[in-house]
């Protein structure tokens, strides 16, 4: 496939202009004197914080401008292959500093992009402490994450891939929420237990990661990802490093039955965190799934096609259950996130173009719903302090703005067409139905579950009479969170009604890509 | 132009809110019914032109919705007969239902969202109806399905209303479910999703080749594989669309939530409960007849679930006390008359009756409203009686629907070309007959279709009988303040009644010619199946086809396409002279037997004596329960659905996962644990440590590599 170099570092400049702001933050605060503690004095404090918070929220929206700048001026649609390609030697001898974007990954940087500002206003006024290593923490994610999008070579990869892990565990490990738990016979704060259950599931995946990456580089001598897509790896060589590559996708996804991590991580991330990680962190996975698993070992992506649907639909199924049982908002829709990925899974090795267009679009879509929903429980959390479902009841009296907004939102969670959500979930079930109508029959059960519990936590939460004396002065949304939700709302309805533009994207090297599979699966002997 | 007559309803719907807080509730009102009676006159305007008169049948694309490979889906406003009728009675009953509302609404502080919502409905009903493809008939169908359940639920502080409001949208999932797998089955034979490229290759049995498939067939005897079983396509595809249609248009087994969704206000059960939306379904099947025609076994199943639910609701009709779940049970029932004649290949016929039950029905919910309205918020016809006197022209407009729902006419009298009597009695007779005809030409399910038809006419006219006894004659049961002082409805919600009881006595006799009788081909025009026109099409155009065709024998063996139908369509063309006398006076004779039934029971005597049904008994007990549905539903479905869902949580996640998982692990290394999290971040570092070594390992292991190599 042809790769078209970038005239500038376009792609560098995006993925490392965050990382200038983390850099700032503390510069800011040199000079201020502090006390024996290293505390600032009060006032010195604020100001500190302020200049943080306004040097985050300057750089990601300088980042979005920036990419969508490139996008529109230097990226070209049309091109099935690599474009805006970088590469610059960097450890020698086949691995090299090589970033570039196709049609695959060119929207994830752009929603990347898109979401940080609104996690960053997310944050303004709900972060009480350490708001300069909390922005920080956010910006260096950000620069990690846009990296794992555009990397093309697997080291570097690895690298964003795993290193965007540790300022998510600080996000959660710091300033999560209150509250303990039991966890191997010590009390502890919640916000550990879900960080190290986070982490226990993570390291498991990485290592295989690891060793699968030095397998292939000893075989391929490069860790270049187009050079990787071309090289065609025995059969039975292709199980194995589809198994472990697939251990670390899955995980990330969250995949059944390695799911367990995500509600917990959910629950104790304050709300930009739980954006991140609804909207950014799980797209990793099924990323990963497109980038490397299916071209790069395409005959392996054939034989356990099976078994991610059996798992894809056990997803669908099983969350969708669990999630009606639920009494904690963030967990209701931490399940229902991953029975959304289970469409994407299915669609994904559905190995068709109707699949894989759904899957990406089904990611991109999620990313606006999802994130849209975790902030409106964070709207409710930052006024009342509690996601317990049963604390609230009868807020339509009170939040008619608020109503509508959530109401979009649990609608187009549960695939209301014109809203982006019923696009992707129906594309991927299509791809689905092509390759087995069965897996289709068991995910459109999904379709109804996510009704009942769609509906059922908003009309617990929104509906009924207001007579919780704590809610009775419970104020509508104000004009920051209206803004926040109103653009979400804006592109989930933009992309509901003309997902066309997204799709075009998409269409060449998912093309590409589907013919490349198919022909080296005829090649295999299917 | 076209496009304003889908989106005029939808700027009423986005203005009405803004409005509402602007200028208050009586500015949103007055936009959005004026902006749906301006799309009504238009959709009388495209009536004319494009069935009636010039047939400019067209269709307007907007831009594209889907398009993934072969997948593509436009927006479009689709115009043909079928949509145009659709459109017609869509607007035109949309249009009075807002003007009712303006009067019947007008105690409430939610107007400008209920007019937001009745405009929301609508411009959701009409794209659905225009579409030129599956997928924006989905839309429409869930938007739909999104309006009803807003709607259901207005009056969110009650719990009744939010209960009844989810229990519609989900068991509308249920059909969806089956109308999206035949959705993604159509695009896995046809590989596209547009109405005239798979309708075209069915018509021409065009060879198709099934996605992945090494060979293709002629599509009408092409098999599929469907979940792991070989099925005849076209059967799998429409059943699955009839699964749909089930569930929109509240047939057997999907119908419960059309008696809960009565908690929504009354003039939405009329627009639609009873006039739009349920008949949904009998559109899609209408709009699909081709496909339905060629799948013989799939349009056995339409007419036996019609007949079936015409039956069931009809029987629990009988003893309901609630006015408008009377009502609602009526419309189930009348819904699968619909069906049945589609079943049995009279599509034109079930169209017919569909506009005609638009009028009647919306006639007698509104009026009903009215009556409520009128008795301070009571709907148990048991304690009303004597309302005749009190509201005397509502009860006039209720007795017009009534002698509609049952069918008054004169059996075997021709005036102009069309039988003569009220919109019910024409349309309902050219059902039955059509049922009875297929029966004889040995159509599966027409003779029972026909017989069951009969019972339910009776029991349809008993309880309309009963319902007008129970409520207007007879000395009244009210209360004493009621009785004195009853609520004189306003004008408003006078007037809009006025036309649909026009069209409650009129609208058979005036359309008959067209949708069934003499004018009917030249009236569809290719927009849904009539026998006759694909028999003369088929001949010239298709050598093959046409001499099949002829050489069958007309009154063959049942079978797709040829045989039935044209029977029974020839038999309207002649005015019903094909079907034997005592067919021709059945219906008429069975609406006499509830008629008089009733009048005995409830003309004399106490009103509320016991009938033939103790309280208490069983029969009694299954009617009054509605054939336990609700109760073996909750008892199947939803309960176990909730305590798996609580298990898979508990067990699953908790204990199975997570306890061999993490937790499990954790506690085998606790010692380790302990001492990490003494530090409150310390796994973290722990972590980027570990990472680090790995890095560290692999940056040793390519300078070794190259190291070697060099």
């Amino acid at each position: 496939m042809t790769e078209t170099l970038a005239s500038q570092p376009w792609l560098s400049l995006i993925t490392f202009l965050p990382l200038l702001g983390a850099i700032l933050i503390p510069a800011s605060r040199m000079g201020r004197p502090v006390d024996a503690n290293g505390q600032m004095s009060a006032k010195d404090q604020s100001m500190a914080d302020k200049v943080a918070k306004n040097i985050a929220l300057l750089f990601t929206l300088m980042t979005f401008v920036l990419s969508v700048v490139v996008y529109l001026a230097y990226y070209d649609p049309a091109l099935p292959g690599y474009q805006l390609v970088e590469k610059v030697e960097w450890l020698g001898d086949g691995v090299n500093y090589k970033m570039g974007v196709d049609g695959i990954s060119i929207l994830f940087i752009l929603l990347t992009t898109f979401i940080m500002p609104i996690c960053i206003l997310a944050s303004w006024d709900s972060i009480k402490h350490r708001i300069g290593d909390y922005m920080m923490a956010f910006l260096v994610m950000e620069t990690l994450m846009i990296g794992v999008f555009s990397a093309l070579d697997l080291f570097l990869f690895y690298f964003f891939f795993e290193g965007s892990l540790i300022p998510m565990f600080l996000i959660i490990g710091v300033w999560g929420s209150k509250g303990t738990k039991q966890f191997a016979g010590i009390e502890m704060p919640s916000r550990v237990y879900a960080a190290l259950k986070f982490f226990l599931f993570t390291l498991l995946g990485s290592v295989l990661l690891l060793v699968a990456m030095a397998y292939m580089y000893f075989k391929a001598g490069t860790t270049d990802v187009p050079t990787l897509q071309q090289f065609k790896f025995d059969a039975d060589v292709q199980t194995w490093l589809w198994l472990a590559f697939f251990a670390s996708f899955a995980v990330k996804v969250p995949m059944w039955p390695v799911h367990t991590w995500l509600p917990d991580a959910h629950v104790q991330a304050p709300t930009a965190g739980s954006v991140i990680l609804a909207a950014i962190l799980l797209k990793m996975g099924g990323y990963g799934f497109l980038r490397f698993s299916l071209p790069i070992f395409p005959i392996a992506s054939d034989a356990f096609a099976p078994l991610v649907f059996a798992l894809s639909i056990v997803a669908i199924i099983y969350t969708s259950l669990v999630a009606l049982a639920q009494e904690d908002m963030k967990k209701l829709i931490a399940y229902s996130s991953v029975a959304h990925m289970g469409f994407v899974t299915m669609g994904t090795f559905s190995g068709t173009e109707q699949g894989v267009e759904g899957a990406l679009f089904q990611m991109l879509s999620h990313g606006f719903i999802s994130g849209a929903l975790f902030l409106c429980v964070g709207v409710l959390y930052d006024r009342i302090h509690t996601r317990e479902i049963a604390a609230y009841g009868g807020l339509v009296h009170r939040m008619p703005f608020y109503a509508f907004l959530f109401l979009f939102f649990t609608l187009g969670n549960a695939g209301l067409p014109g809203v982006s959500g019923f696009v992707g979930e129906f594309l991927t079930m299509t791809g689905a139905f092509l390759y087995n109508s069965w897996i289709a029959f068991f995910a459109a059960t999904g379709v109804i579950l996510s009704a009942a519990y769609a509906l059922r936590l908003y009309r617990q939460v929104m509906y009924g009479e207001l007579s919780k004396p704590g809610l009775l002065a419970i104020p509508d949304v104000d004009r920051r969170e209206l803004l926040m939700l109103g653009t979400l709302m804006a592109f989930a309805l933009y992309l509901g009604f003309n997902p066309t533009p997204a799709l075009d994207v998409f269409s060449p090297s998912v093309d590409a890509l589907v013919e490349g599979y198919s022909a080296a699966i005829a090649a295999g002997g299917r | 132009m076209e496009p304003f007559v889908v989106l005029l309803p939808l700027f009423g719907a986005m203005l009405a809110m803004p409005l509402g807080r602007l200028s208050g509730p009586r500015a949103a009102e007055i936009a959005t019914t004026a902006l749906v009676g301006l799309a009504a006159l238009y959709s009388w305007h495209l009536f004319f032109d494009v069935a009636m008169g010039a047939q400019n049948a067209r269709t307007v694309t907007l831009f594209t919705w889907f398009s993934s490979g072969d997948f593509v889906a436009d927006w479009a406003v689709r115009l043909d007969t079928l949509s145009a009728v659709m459109l017609v009675v869509v607007n035109t009953v949309s249009f009075l239902v807002h003007f009712y509302s303006i009067g019947y609404m007008h105690e409430d502080d939610g107007r400008p969202r209920f007019f937001a919502y009745l405009s929301l409905f609508t411009f959701a009903m009409l794209s659905l109806v225009t579409a030129d493809n599956f997928m924006q008939l989905f839309f429409g169908w869930e938007g739909v399905g999104l309006a009803s359940y807003l709607l259901i639920g207005f009056w969110f502080k009650k719990k009744s209303a939010n209960d009844a409001a989810i229990k519609a949208f989900v068991v509308n999932r249920v059909g969806d479910f089956g109308f999206a797998l035949g959705i993604m089955g159509v695009f896995y034979v046809f590989k596209s999703v547009e109405f005239d490229a798979v309708f075209s290759v069915v018509k021409a049995n065009a060879e198709v080749t099934p996605w992945g498939a090494a060979a293709g067939a002629p599509v009408r005897d092409l098999t599929i594989t469907f979940l792991g079983q070989d099925f005849h396509a076209l059967t799998t595809i429409a059943v699955l669309l009839f699964i749909g249609a089930m569930g929109k248009s509240a047939q057997f087994l999907l119908h419960t939530w059309l008696p809960d969704a009565m908690e929504g206000p009354t003039p939405v059960s009329a627009l639609i409960h009873a006039a739009t939306m349920v008949t949904a379904g009998v559109f899609l099947v209408c709009r699909c007849s081709i496909i339905f025609e060629n799948a013989p076994d799939a349009a056995a199943l339409v007419t036996l679930v019609g007949a079936i639910t015409a039956l069931f609701a009809a029987s629990v009709g009988l003893l309901q006390d609630d006015i408008k779940k009377v009502v609602a049970y009526s419309t189930c029932s009348q819904l699968g008359f619909m069906f049945f004649a589609a079943g049995v290949g009279a599509y034109g016929a079930a169209m017919f009756h569909l506009l005609t039950h638009a009028f009647f029905k919306a006639l007698l919910f509104l009026g009903s409203g009215a009556v409520i309205h009128g008795m301070h918020h009571e709907q148990d016809i048991k304690k009303m009686g004597g309302v005749k006197e009190l509201l005397p022209f509502t009860h006039m407009l209720m007795f017009i629907g009534t002698i509609a729902i049952t069918g008054v006419g004169a059996p075997g009298l021709i005036l102009f070309g069309a039988p003569f009597g009220t919109a019910g009695f024409v349309s309902k007779d050219v059902i039955l007959e059509s049922a009875f005809l297929a029966g004889e030409a040995g159509r599966p399910f027409g003779a029972f279709a026909f017989g069951i038809g009969l019972v339910a006419a009776v029991f349809t006219s008993f309880y309309s009988w009963r319902l007008m006894y129970l409520t207007f004659y007879r000395r009244s049961r009210a209360p004493e303040h009621v009785r004195k002082h009853p609520h004189a409805a306003p004008d408003a919600m006078m007037i809009p009644l006025v036309p649909l009881a026009i069209g409650a006595l009129f609208a058979g006799m005036a359309f008959y010619p067209h949708f069934v009788g003499k004018n009917a081909e030249h009236f569809w025009n290719g927009a849904l199946y009539l026998p006759s026109a694909e028999s003369h099409a088929a001949a010239p155009s298709h050598g093959d086809a046409g001499e099949a065709a002829a050489s069958t024998p007309s009154h063959a063996a049942p079978g797709p396409a040829d045989h039935a139908a044209p029977a029974a369509a020839e038999a309207h063309v002649e005015g019903g002279h094909h079907v034997p006398l005592w067919v021709l006076w059945a219906p008429f004779i069975a609406m006499l037997i509830g008629l008089m039934t009733a009048a005995l029971h409830y003309g004399r005597g106490d009103p509320l004596k016991p009938g033939f049904l103790r309280p208490g008994g069983i029969v009694y007990g299954f009617l009054k329960n509605k054939w336990y549905f609700d109760e073996i539903y909750d008892f199947l479905l939803v309960r176990p659905a909730l305590a798996f869902g609580r298990f898979l949580w508990k067990e699953g996640d908790g204990r199975t996962i997570d306890g061999v998982g993490p937790d499990g692990v954790a506690a085998a290394v606790a010692q380790g644990a302990r001492r990490i999290v003494r530090v409150q971040t310390g796994y973290m570092y722990h972590y980027a440590f570990a990472m680090l070594v790995g890095i560290a390992l692999f940056v040793t292991f390519i300078l070794l590599r190259s190291g070697g190599g060099e």
